[in-house]
């Protein structure tokens, strides 16, 4: 029996978060009313001229930076042809075979080793349309139409869906961090192809690739790359053969389809815009650019784990978002211990929060460190923290007013824990003659009730040492 | 002499000294229009209502003494190619037929600026494409000196207009020779500026990279002053070229003795009709005269021009000729599905030369044939380039014939494409270098059919152009004849 | 290089344009003359020649990133042929070949 592995290539499209369109002045609005967002440029007027958004260009180079990528010091653009309603003039303008940007990498950790994912190419193009599909007439609205992508084509490096997926990961991270995209993929910003073909282990020639198209989530990421393994497989097992065609992921029954084959009639006809002057982006303009590069996810994790010792399992978790690893580090400036902080973010926070969203939530790092410092000295238990924190989230005061206006301080005093040690055994006394007579599970009990008539103001500590006195 | 037969200068100055308004001007211009259309068949559309109506504005402004352009109350008419919000422009083509623009072109906002009265959209070729004004889906315009025969083009009718005192100045568009062959034809001045010097912003694309606006005028000082107007830079055009307009009215009195002129051995040819080759030379021997050295040049790569700049030319089209399609605006065929209203709009809204273009600039970027045919022409438009760059560092303008012959009759080559590309010859490689051309009267065949002279210059050297064809015209009197009514 | 009515047929339907069998013939041998003209170029020696793609000697013609409104829906419905509520109607899209 023959074992399969796939071989997996991704291409993504990032939506750049520019305030106007690649080629005109229209707006990016997400939300804005059918065809508001459109002026001769961007719907193919007769006679309008494109012009080169400089942010754009600063934003490619930003992520091309960011993935080690070499920026071609000539890039060109270039007319794709071919006709569909969502795009007005009928030619797309991209870059063909001078891109932005060549030969990159991006690392993933993926079941506990890390990989170099090589990156064939950055370029830069303009978004289509959009065509609404009713039952006998399609709609098309142009907003879209014209806001800047950039286009980063893997080689086909992943040879598993996890790995497919941590790459995406990674990306899309990395588009965060350095704030040139918002990475939604539910609303299309942040979108990807994947390209995959099965061949034997050992094997070093390639199979025939599929591509994947309308993989709108993470999950179907990995989905459709299983699902079009188990496809591949059958018909390789069956001594069939792969077609290249793109198909697409149908995310209600969990499957890929076949599109007609349209590469077969496509001929796009590429050369080069004569609209658009060529592209210099020289050695100073590069170096403007990564004076503005942020300490991107990877190196951030790498300093959390050496400067806070944390576990490379928390680190990732604390540096996916750029917001939430702020969050974090402006929280032990003031609490001092991270690996406190650490938990009550990850356990406590990230319950409440998506770590994309924590700008929403109403504790700040302030506080947040501000309450870990109060557990760290010992002013309240653990316990009493979890209140507090519930309070804090609803009406984002700081923690030590709540403590102070709720009395919850915990109590140290000695002769008041000892008054209610003694209470409570005196109450118990049948436990007591048990507890003594061999039943050392009884204790728990003692302590609890001890907590109770304290509530829950008494220094567990405290308790535990005077209880084992008495009782022994 | 009739107040048509002025010129801008003069009429310009009549205004200003209130001897006549630009409400008295306008009319006398439609009224010639009125007389002449149907013969000619220059208009498309004419802006009778909003040209009277512009006209008295700018009656009343100079009335208030305020400062105006020396353009102002000059009654001008564009190509259909130039969008003009809320005036029909069609390109002389069905499938834009119903196109009312919802924009400007940046040329027409400079003229409305300078308070220019608009009288209406001139009859071309098709998308400008072809050398005879026949390819029109409303009908070839004619030439005044000979109605039979073609006013050339593709900017025939803004030429003939002109000839025919139509309207003081008018646009055209050149992209192998289509503002230069029909100011030949018709016997009036044209010149085609450097590529880059005035926006292509809001007119309609033939092939990007070598079209370029000009104007048309009776004297060379008239179309200083009309490109003047609207040449410099626009932000809206990524080609146009941030280089300061010298002026040019100035620069039309210098001295011409000891300019370098050359005479690229290439152009005269056999084939070149023996009126022309003989008033060309007639020039030359003026130009001499004047003090200018003549000298004889070689631009090798000229044999290849024709096939370089048909492939370029056409690929460029095939694409930008893609968006019409039923979709946005103008025709829309009637159909059921996507696919054929595509076809169907297309097929149909496109006439025959159209077509046979987009054909050839399909096949020229398809799969297989690009390296062939599109990269191949792209490099040998470098060599032609280059003929040119070396020319200029031995002399500092040329000169050439416009035309191979005069205007040729209706009809006479519409069955043989070759042939008609084949008329381009003079004024296609000006385009592949991106470099300005002017043309002037310089004389008459045996039917009385005007002949053109060219002036080629520099990147950016429009004002010596000017300097060379106003010394010219000075010392001659082939622009004061007009046509046998 | 000859110029076949397939090559005709396939250049039409890449282009969009439906075109009458007597159209693809008359452009068959046009095409095919033309293009037997044009092989004139392949004597030149352009091995070492760059292309000129643009002869404007320009580099990054670039705009600042200001979001400007300077059109309406109104002007561009104004020009479509076909609309509703707002968007540009069109036949179904199934799929283009």
């Amino acid at each position: 029996m023959t074992t399969y592995e796939s071989v997996i290539g991704l291409e993504v499209h990032a939506q750049l978060k520019t305030k106007s369109k690649i080629f005109c002045s229209c707006s990016t609005e997400f939300d804005a009313k059918e065809n508001e967002n459109t002026c001769p440029v961007c719907t193919g007027m007769p006679g309008s001229l494109p012009v080169l958004n400089k942010t754009a260009v600063d934003y490619a180079i930003k992520m091309a930076l960011a993935t080690h990528c070499q920026v071609n010091e000539t890039s060109i653009f270039a007319r794709k042809n071919y006709f569909y309603p969502d795009l007005p003039k009928n030619y797309q303008i991209s870059q063909y075979d001078r891109p932005l940007a060549i030969d990159g990498h991006v690392e993933i950790a993926s079941d506990g080793h890390v990989k170099k994912v090589r990156l064939i190419r950055i370029h830069m193009e303009e978004d289509a349309g959009k065509n609404i599909h009713g039952t006998i007439a399609s709609y098309v609205n142009l907003n879209r139409a014209g806001i800047p992508l950039i286009e980063i084509v893997s080689q086909p490096d992943m040879r598993s869906a996890k790995e497919a997926s941590a790459y995406l990961r990674e990306l899309r991270s990395m588009v965060r961090y350095l704030n040139v995209c918002d990475g939604n993929m539910e609303e299309g910003s942040f979108r990807c192809d994947v390209n995959i073909s099965l061949r034997p282990e050992h094997q070093k020639e390639f199979g025939t690739r599929a591509e994947i198209k309308n993989i709108n989530s993470f999950r179907f990421v990995e989905k459709a790359i299983e699902y079009e393994f188990e496809r591949q497989k059958e018909i390789l097992e069956g001594g069939g053969k792969v077609i290249q065609e793109t198909r697409l992921w149908d995310s209600e029954k969990n499957r890929t389809i076949s599109m007609r084959s349209k590469e077969e009639a496509h001929d796009y006809r590429y050369f080069p815009e004569p609209d658009l002057l060529p592209l210099m982006i020289d050695s100073s303009w590069i170096q403007e650019v990564k004076e503005t590069l942020p300490e991107l996810g990877q190196e951030k994790k790498r300093r959390f784990m050496s400067d806070y010792g944390l576990s490379e399992y928390d680190a990732a978790l604390l540096t996916l978002e750029q917001d939430l690893a702020l969050y974090y580090e402006e929280a032990v400036l003031i609490s001092k211990n991270p690996k406190l902080t650490c938990n009550w973010i990850l356990s406590e926070l990230l319950r409440e929060f998506d770590s994309a969203n924590i700008a929403s939530c109403k504790i700040s790092s302030k506080h947040l460190g501000e309450l870990v410092q109060l557990i760290d000295a010992g002013t309240i238990s653990g316990k009493i923290a979890k209140e507090i924190f519930s309070k804090m989230l609803t009406t984002g005061q700081p923690p030590q007013k709540i403590v102070e206006s709720e009395g919850l301080t915990q109590v140290l005093d000695e002769k008041l824990i000892e008054t209610w040690v003694d209470d409570v055994l005196k109450e118990n006394k049948e436990f007591v003659d048990k507890y003594k007579a061999g039943q050392q599970k009884l204790f728990g009990f003692f302590v609890g009730q001890v907590m109770k008539k304290s509530q829950g103001k008494a220094n567990p500590a405290r308790v535990n040492e005077l209880l084992k006195q008495k009782l022994a | 002499m009739n107040l048509y037969d002025f010129t801008i200068e003069e009429l310009s100055q009549k205004l200003s000294r209130k001897e006549i308004s630009s409400e008295e001007l306008t009319r006398v211009c439609l009224k010639r229009i009125h007389e002449t259309q149907k013969q000619l068949n220059t208009f498309i559309t004419i802006t009778e209502e909003a040209a009277l109506e512009t006209a008295k504005r700018v009656d009343k402004i100079r009335l208030k003494g305020e400062k105006l352009s020396p353009l102002a109350g000059i009654p001008i008419a564009l190509k259909d190619i130039f969008l003009t919000k809320g005036i029909r422009t069609t390109c002389a083509s069905r499938i834009l037929d119903n196109f009312i623009p919802p924009y400007d072109c940046t040329v027409y906002e400079k003229l409305k600026e300078n308070d220019t009265v608009l009288l209406g959209k001139l009859n071309q070729d098709e998308f400008a494409m072809g050398s005879s004004n026949e390819n029109s889906h409303f009908g070839s315009s004619r030439n005044p000196w000979d109605l039979e025969r073609t006013p050339g083009g593709s900017s025939g009718a803004s030429a003939a207009s002109v000839a025919a005192r139509q309207c003081m100045g008018s646009f055209g568009t050149d992209t192998g020779g289509s503002i230069r062959q029909p100011a030949s034809m018709c016997g009036v001045v044209g010149i085609k500026p450097s590529y880059g010097r005035v926006s292509r912003y809001g007119i309609i694309a033939f092939a990007s990279s070598l079209d370029q606006v000009g104007p048309f005028g009776k004297s060379v000082k008239d179309v200083a002053y009309l490109l003047k107007a609207v040449a410099g830079y626009d932000a809206k055009d990524s080609t146009s070229v941030p280089v300061p307009v010298p002026d040019y009215i100035s620069c039309l009195k210098k001295d011409v003795k000891g300019l370098k002129i050359g005479i690229p051995k290439e152009y005269f040819i056999q084939g070149l009709q023996k009126s022309v080759e003989h008033a060309v030379q007639g020039a030359i021997d003026v130009i001499k005269k004047l003090g200018a050295d003549i000298k004889e040049i070689s631009l090798p790569h000229t044999q290849y021009a024709i096939p370089t700049y048909y492939l370029v030319a056409t690929a460029e089209a095939s694409s930008n000729l893609a968006r019409y399609d039923g979709v946005k605006y103008g025709y829309r065929a009637k159909a059921d599905t996507l696919k054929d209203m595509y076809q169907k709009t297309r097929g149909e809204g496109f006439g025959t030369e159209v077509k046979r273009r987009i054909m050839l600039g399909t096949f020229v970027l398809s799969s297989g044939y690009y390296d062939a045919y599109y990269k191949k022409a792209s490099q040998v438009r470098t060599l032609i380039k280059k003929d040119f760059d070396d020319a200029f560092k031995t002399c500092d303008l040329i000169v050439t014939p416009t035309a191979p012959t005069t205007a040729f009759k209706l009809g006479e080559k519409m069955d043989d494409p070759l042939q008609m590309y084949l008329s381009d010859l003079f004024t296609i490689s000006t385009n592949l270098a991106g470099l300005p051309g002017l043309v002037l009267p310089c004389g008459f065949d045996e039917k009385n059919l005007p002949i053109g002279l060219q002036i080629l210059g520099p990147h950016f050297k429009e004002e010596r152009m000017f300097q060379l064809g106003y010394a010219y015209e000075q010392a001659t009197e082939w622009h004061k004849r007009t046509y046998p009514v | 290089m000859h110029i076949t009515k397939e090559l005709i047929h396939h250049l039409a339907k890449l282009a969009l344009l439906e075109l009458t069998s007597e159209e693809e013939k008359r452009y068959a041998s046009e095409l095919d003359s033309l293009i037997g003209y044009f092989e004139k170029l392949q004597e030149v020696d352009t091995s070492h020649v760059q292309p000129t793609y643009h002869v404007v000697p320009l580099r990054n013609v670039l705009r600042p990133d200001e979001a400007k409104k300077t059109f309406g829906i109104t002007d561009l419905m104004s020009v479509v042929p076909l609309h509703e509520e707002g968007a540009i109607k069109v036949p179904k899209i199934i799929d283009i070949e």
